[in-house]
């Protein structure tokens, strides 16, 4: 074998280095090093079904971000976009491992090959009905407005929530939270910032950021009525009853539109979590079917 | 020394020749030239071409892979490609800055891009119909893009150098990444195996076309050698690339499709078989798979975005500072 001075050497031993690969890419146990015992007096069951909904949120939304790549309106959004769908994506594989760890697999495992870890068969061997993702992440976007909208107002929620997290009595939550409210506090930050420029661009930006508040704001109904998961955790100290965080995330998206020159349309009236719960409308299958596609196509195969 | 300028000067002028003198002198030195330096115009506009084209091959670059965004198979190689396509964006922003500090608008490259006036590298014309395709264009394309590129960290004008630094380091991670999913693979299943060797058929030859047409038939590489824009010549980065790929290929465990690849002991390469310059010649000039696709994808990212940005422009203006 011929050597050679470059970038070449060794590729066929290509491994170690691993903290300069991209970030939120390694290799390792998303958890490792994390102790994962579940605390006295907290039900796994509901722990690893909690994980999922805010594990999904961020899966689903990261997927609905990534469908902007190479679509983005300057080179610079392309990276932001990029960045902000990573962070969410690493949310959401850390929040699938810890549903895993507690043993929530739903009927994952029947399906997915026994060398696929946790977090990958929770996101690529679970039907729509056993997703607990918000409708606010799964709707699709008709246009750029709508995707800073919409992010500003998950990015919103979640922020809220995390912010709380990082006293969870659940060290993973916990640790989970304190890493994600920086990043949230970027995305918030990054969306409310298009929000006022498109509010307050030309007329036509405006006409168009209007509608995508319009059609944003009814998904925002179910998000602030708790499941009976979180009502008996956020009792126990480790999750975040949703309808605590509702005022706050009003005032946000308030001054936000007021800053943007846009009305702030009614707040909507607060309905049964749907998507807690696993019930969903097509457009989340839709999403799931892109995403499992391949994975389901090869159920023994790791990569 | 004297401040060097952007001026121009008036033709056959006493001060050209002593400028022109300088640079030669600078290039001989093996020195760089930067932005505010004096440059002739056919140095300038070679390099703008040369610049703009590596920064419309990242940016178009984006799409063959980016396909595989919302499918890939794990939720690891989904971050892995992620951050992958992002930093070619990254790589064409900062290609483009380059291309800006010898007078081009990135705007206006990009228009040029849309309206088929300006080239970027042809293997992107291809499809990628198998998740294989991810693996095999970081293992191939990037690798014979980190070939192409070493070198031109070397290259005489500086902000292009730099940046070619830059872009290498990243380009060799995601050429192990290609390479790591590949091996993976291998170790799989079988039907992961036929992938990975189906997806180094179609990609071997247009990978080793990506060095651009045999020296004999390319008819700016004396001048940009001269210049010190371009350090080898097509031919000579082909055979390094093939001799560098065919021990990985046998590592990997899969045949590249050439009846004639065999090792030469008295020259020590590897000697390989005829390409076909036609196809080479169809895809460049338009005629490949994907052209239209790519080329349409961008033109969709600008006009369907066009409210976005005169948006940005009229909120900035609106909210301009009031000077003191």
């Amino acid at each position: 074998m011929v050597h050679e001075e470059t970038v070449y050497d060794a590729l066929a031993n290509a491994h170690g280095e691993a903290g300069r690969w991209a970030f939120g890419t390694g290799f390792d146990d998303p958890l490792a090093g994390v102790d994962t015992t579940v605390p006295g007096g907290i039900d796994p069951a509901d722990l690893g079904t909690y994980c999922l909904m805010l594990g999904d949120d961020a899966l689903v939304l990261a997927q609905r971000l990534t469908e902007w790549v190479t679509r983005a309106p300057e080179l610079e959004e392309e990276v932001a976009i990029g960045n902000i769908a990573l962070d969410l994506l690493g949310q959401a594989r850390l929040l699938l491992a810890r549903a895993g760890s507690v043993g929530v697999l739903g009927r994952s495992r029947e399906r997915a090959g026994a060398t696929i870890p946790d977090e990958d068969a929770l996101a690529y061997f679970r039907d729509p009905d056993e997703f607990h993702s918000t409708a606010l992440v799964a709707a699709p976007d008709t246009d750029f407005a709508q995707a800073v909208v919409r992010l500003l107002a998950a990015a919103t929620v979640r922020l809220a929530v995390f912010s709380r997290l990082r006293s969870s009595r659940d060290p993973v939550l916990a640790a989970i939270a304190a890493k994600g409210v920086h990043e949230l506090a970027y995305h918030r930050d990054h969306a409310a910032r298009w929000v006022v420029r498109l509010g307050d661009g030309t007329e036509e930006s405006h006409r168009r950021t209007r509608s995508a508040v319009d059609a944003v704001w009814p998904l925002l109904a179910e998000l602030f009525t708790p499941t009976d998961v979180e009502t008996r955790l956020a009792a126990a100290g480790v999750a975040v009853d949703p309808a605590g965080v509702r005022d706050e995330v009003r005032d946000v998206l308030g001054q936000v539109l007021g800053r943007a020159a846009l009305p702030v349309p009614a707040w909507p009236v607060g309905t049964p979590p749907r998507g807690r719960r696993g019930q969903h409308g097509p457009e989340l299958a839709e999403l799931l079917g892109t995403l499992q596609g391949l994975a389901r196509q090869h159920p023994a195969a790791t990569w | 020394m004297p401040a060097p300028t952007l001026d121009r000067q008036p033709a056959g002028s006493p001060d050209e020749a002593a400028l022109q003198q300088q640079f030669a002198a600078t290039i001989a030195a093996d020195r760089r030239i930067e932005p505010r330096d004096w440059m002739p115009e056919g140095y300038r506009k070679t390099l703008v071409r040369q610049v703009a084209q590596h920064a419309h091959s990242e940016i178009i670059g984006m799409q063959p892979e980016g396909d595989w965004l919302l499918a890939a198979p794990s939720l690891r190689r989904k971050a892995v490609l992620l951050a992958k396509v992002q930093d070619e964006a990254g790589h064409g922003l900062y290609l483009y800055s380059a291309a800006e500090t010898l007078g081009a608008d990135r705007a206006d490259l990009t228009d040029k891009l849309i309206e088929g006036r300006q080239k970027y590298s042809s293997i992107f014309n291809y499809p990628t119909p198998s998740y294989a395709d991810v693996g095999v264009i970081g293992w191939l394309v990037d690798g014979a893009a980190i070939c192409n590129q070493v070198p031109l960290c070397r290259s005489s004008y500086g902000p292009y150098a730099r940046a070619m630094i830059r872009v290498c380091k990243e380009e060799s991670f995601h050429q192990r990444q290609g390479y790591e999913l590949l091996m993976t693979m291998m170790r799989g299943t079988d039907e992961q195996r036929a992938m990975v060797q189906e997806s180094v058929d179609r990609w071997w030859w247009p990978s080793l076309m990506m060095f651009g047409p045999p020296d004999d038939e390319s008819p700016n590489t004396a001048q940009s050698m001269a210049w010190g824009i371009k350090r080898h010549t097509n031919d000579e980065l082909r055979q390094r690339f093939v001799d560098m790929t065919v021990p990985q290929a046998q590592f990997l465990g899969v045949t590249l499709p050439d009846p004639d690849l065999a090792w030469d002991e008295e020259s020590g390469h590897w000697r390989f078989g005829a390409i076909d310059w036609e196809e080479f010649k169809r895809v460049l000039g338009g005629q490949g798979p994907m052209n239209d696709v790519r080329i349409a994808r961008r033109r969709a990212a600008r006009d369907d975005n066009a409210w976005v940005v005169e948006a940005a422009t009229a909120h900035a203006r609106k909210h301009e500072a009031v000077p003191a």
